[in-house]
């Protein structure tokens, strides 16, 4: 995607047809806004400035008032990430259990920080405030996959896992 | 009326209002930051918590935000609690972690909400030991400054902004303790109100960019009451000076016109009273004269028979003292041909058709308005903020029908969803209004005019129809005239914006049809008695909302004392009335072509002018006297809703000016 320039450039025909169906749905447009802006992260796995202009002119909105709500929301992602997104707890039952080690564990074997990406291009690591899985802390979520109760063993496993796969 | 009770002493107060708008009323000190009395409430910052008792038999209480609780009869509330102080003084204790230690150097600094309410508190040692988050600026443009760390993230800029001034390019990203107002990229506001985002921000997020270069603390500043000279709508101003030189201006609040806001032309418009352009010195045939020397040119001048030309832009006193000076026989407004006819037929209709003027204030309670050939942003722009509030009337009637308080801003938006009542716009060209429209018509001003004929035949038969309007333009005029019919508060807006006799007549016919529809119910008492247009006018009606937008700030004042214009000027220097003439704070340039102004200059023999900056009539003068601006001197203007509003002077003249009033009076 080129986003060398600041004209907004068209989305492809088929994420504007997925983002229409999606916006059928509802008399106001806009409220198909979070679907739109996670059709446009399935195909690029981020949303470009670029991309978000041309979703706000598609939605009838102002590029600012779309934007308000694409950094509202963690799992859109509007910096360019890794194929997958590691997502470590850091809220209190996670924090008292043990989230600062995992997260160190899982940035010396990645060798990445908060916010990076690994130089392959496979993992970015990012917290998030709650996964709604307390019972299980400390947890992480990577792409879809929630997972608990982690130690560095596991982490290492599943790490292992998730590099092999997908 | 309700009595309620408050740390222990009854009140008599309204009911229906909110607690903190009454605690405020009564001059109670509550911190408060969300708040706006134009914005309503909305509960974001916490910071207006009091306890409240269920009843007599309550003695423990709970805590409300003052802000969301309407006052109702009985009411018992502690401002002092405890519980309530200690949980204001934590919220700004919260509020504050982050905000810069940077009141000397802010320009906010000695006037600034926060500040005040941070004093009210008791917050005065900062606990908390953490990092600072901080952000990024914008370039916002040429009016505003952006200083993003001091924000409290109070939600008001944006509330002002895009829910109350239509504003689309400020927004708030991101989430917590990152929240950040700002554009979706760096570049000029767009918002023709951004200017009141200054005053709306109750710190230092948004300050006035064009006070930072002159910048001084706001105690070092000397105010006058003024109004504004830039359009007829009369908005009142605080313009602020130190040492010789008008540092800003900022609104002086009036109920019934601009009330808390002013456009950006009002509020940045005053660099031509510090400009390089202002003349400072009395002058004859180019050479700096004395004062005295120059008034007596001036009466030697005037002793014969001389031709006064007055000003739109002058007070009623300066154009006075001009017709005193010349004989009222040779006092000509100095209007444009167009103009002159224009307002005579504005005043003619304003004087004896069955309609009212209404205050700016008014117009916001219109609940359908039909513009008739306006751009009401660019002529008479606080009125278009004042036609956007008119759109909301819908919405607040809607949140009445299910008991929603108008002050509870996020309910009633909520409710009301898109809801708006109607505003027809009929214009040639695109205006910022047309996005809140029902309607909007795009022709040439001849079909506007039709447009609003066959609107006013709709509304009533015995007004001339017009006959080949197309099918899809009859049905317009059809859905219009259904609006206002049923409206309760109908308005008509038109002006002298497209220079059309016909849409000032159709919008009068308009107005005239709609009143027709209401003879049963009577006249105020006020209602004016001169004759009727016509026979079909002799039954008593109620007088419908009319406002014409007129182009300057005493444009209506000064066809109240003559209506000739520069054409009969010219035509009675022409056939030899006079040979000299003194022109009032006027550049005829603009009120003829240059052809037809060299022509007449030619053929006057004494020119004096009158004038606070160089144009091409002063340029031309032999005798040349400065005056000052509306900062500089103090009179009369008489705004469109035919309010006589007077200014006063915040310094004085510039070198040797005088009272633009004071050379013809001399």
């Amino acid at each position: 995607m080129d986003d060398k320039n600041n004209k907004p450039i068209p989305l492809t025909e088929s994420e504007a047809a997925e983002i229409r169906a999606a916006a059928s749905h509802y008399p106001d447009p806009s409220a198909a806004s979070i679907e739109a802006l996670k059709i446009v992260q399935k195909h690029r796995r981020w949303v470009s400035d670029n991309n978000l202009q041309a979703v706000a002119e598609l939605l009838g909105l102002s590029a600012a008032e779309l934007d308000g709500i694409a950094t509202f929301y963690n799992l859109i992602y509007r910096k360019p990430v890794g194929e997958k997104v590691i997502h470590y707890c850091d809220s209190v039952s996670c924090w008292m259990l043990g989230a600062e080690r995992i997260r160190e564990h899982i940035s010396k074997r990645l060798g990445i920080g908060l916010g990076e990406t690994t130089a392959d291009g496979r993992f970015t690591l990012l917290p998030i405030v709650c996964l709604g899985a307390c019972d299980r802390a400390p947890a992480m979520m990577i792409g879809d996959e929630l997972y608990g109760d982690l130690d560095e063993a596991s982490v290492d496993a599943i790490l292992t896992r998730e590099d092999r796969h997908g | 009326m309700a009595k309620i009770t408050l740390d222990g002493q009854v009140y008599d107060v309204d009911a229906g209002e909110n607690l903190l708008k009454t605690c405020l009323s009564l001059g109670l000190d509550l911190p408060y930051f969300c708040w706006h009395p134009a914005l309503g409430s909305v509960g974001a910052c916490r910071q207006c918590a009091v306890v409240q008792y269920k009843d007599a038999s309550d003695s423990k209480g709970r805590l409300v935000m003052a802000c969301m609780t309407p006052v109702t009869d009985g009411l018992r509330a502690e401002l002092e609690a405890p519980e309530a102080r200690e949980f204001r003084a934590s919220v700004i204790e919260f509020l504050m972690t982050s905000h810069p230690h940077d009141c000397p150097v802010c320009e906010e600094g000695g006037e600034c909400h926060l500040q005040d309410m941070t004093v009210m508190t008791g917050h005065t040692v900062r606990h908390y030991r953490g990092r600072k988050r901080t952000h990024r600026n914008q370039y916002l443009g040429p009016f505003l400054n952006h200083e993003m760390n001091r924000c409290i993230a109070c939600y008001r800029c944006v509330r002002y902004y895009r829910d109350y001034a239509g504003g689309q390019d400020l927004d708030v990203f991101a989430i917590r303790n990152d929240v950040y107002f700002g554009r979706f990229e760096d570049g000029v506001l767009e918002n023709e109100f951004s200017g009141n985002l200054a005053e709306v921000c109750p710190t230092g997020v948004f300050t006035d960019k064009t006070f930072s270069a002159h910048y001084v603390r706001k105690w070092d500043l000397r105010y006058a009451p003024s109004v504004c000279a830039h359009c007829a709508v009369g908005c009142n101003t605080s313009p602020g000076e130190r040492l010789g030189v008008l540092r800003r201006i900022i609104n002086r609040y009036h109920g019934e016109v601009n009330g808390y806001f002013l456009c950006d032309r009002g509020r940045f418009g005053y660099g031509f009273v510090n400009g390089e352009e202002r003349i400072r010195q009395p002058s004859l045939r180019g050479e700096p004269v004395s004062i005295e020397a120059a008034v007596a040119h001036l009466a030697g001048l005037a002793s014969g028979r001389t031709i006064g030309i007055g000003s739109p832009r002058a007070s009623l006193e300066a154009n006075f003292a001009l017709r005193a000076l010349v004989g009222a026989e040779n006092f000509y407004a100095g209007l444009s041909r167009a103009e002159a006819e224009l307002v005579a037929a504005i005043l003619d209709v304003l004087r004896r058709w069955p309609i009212r003027l209404p205050t700016v204030r008014e117009v916001e309670r219109a609940d359908a308005v039909l513009v008739l050939g306006e751009d009401a942003t660019s002529t008479a722009p606080r009125l278009a903020l004042a036609l956007r509030q008119a759109v909301r009337n819908q919405a607040l009637e809607l949140a009445q029908e299910l008991k929603i308080p108008g002050w509870l801003d996020a309910a009633v938006r909520e409710a009301a969803q898109g809801a708006k009542s109607p505003l027809f716009l009929a214009s040639p060209a695109a205006t910022r209004l047309d996005e809140v429209a029902e309607a909007v018509y795009r022709g040439a001003p001849e079909d506007i005019a039709r447009l609003g004929f066959a609107v006013a035949h709709c509304l009533s038969p015995e007004a001339p129809g017009v006959p080949d309007l197309a099918g899809e333009d009859a049905r317009l005029a059809e859905t219009i005239a259904a609006a206002l019919a049923s409206a309760r508060r109908p308005l008509i807006v038109s002006g002298t914006g497209c220079q059309s006799l016909e849409i000032i007549q159709a919008a009068a016919n308009v107005a005239l049809a709609l009143a027709k529809r209401n003879p049963e119910r009577s006249a105020p008492a006020d209602a004016p008695d001169q004759s009727p247009p016509s026979a079909g006018l002799t039954e008593t009606m109620k007088p419908v909302d009319l406002c014409y937008l007129v182009p300057e700030c005493n444009t209506l004042g000064l066809a109240l004392m003559d209506g000739r214009s520069v054409g009969d000027v010219f035509a009675a220097v022409q056939e030899g009335a006079a040979d000299t003439v003194v022109v009032l704070e006027n550049d005829l340039y603009r009120r003829a072509d240059a052809v037809a102004v060299d022509h007449f200059l030619g053929q006057v023999k004494h020119l004096a002018v009158i004038e606070h900056t160089f144009n091409a009539t002063a340029e031309q003068a032999e005798l040349l006297l400065p005056s000052g601006t509306f900062a500089e001197t103090e009179g009369t203007l008489v705004s469109l809703e035919g309010r006589a509003q007077r200014f006063y002077s915040v310094m004085p003249p510039a070198g040797e000016a005088r009272d633009n009033w004071r050379w013809p009076a001399a």
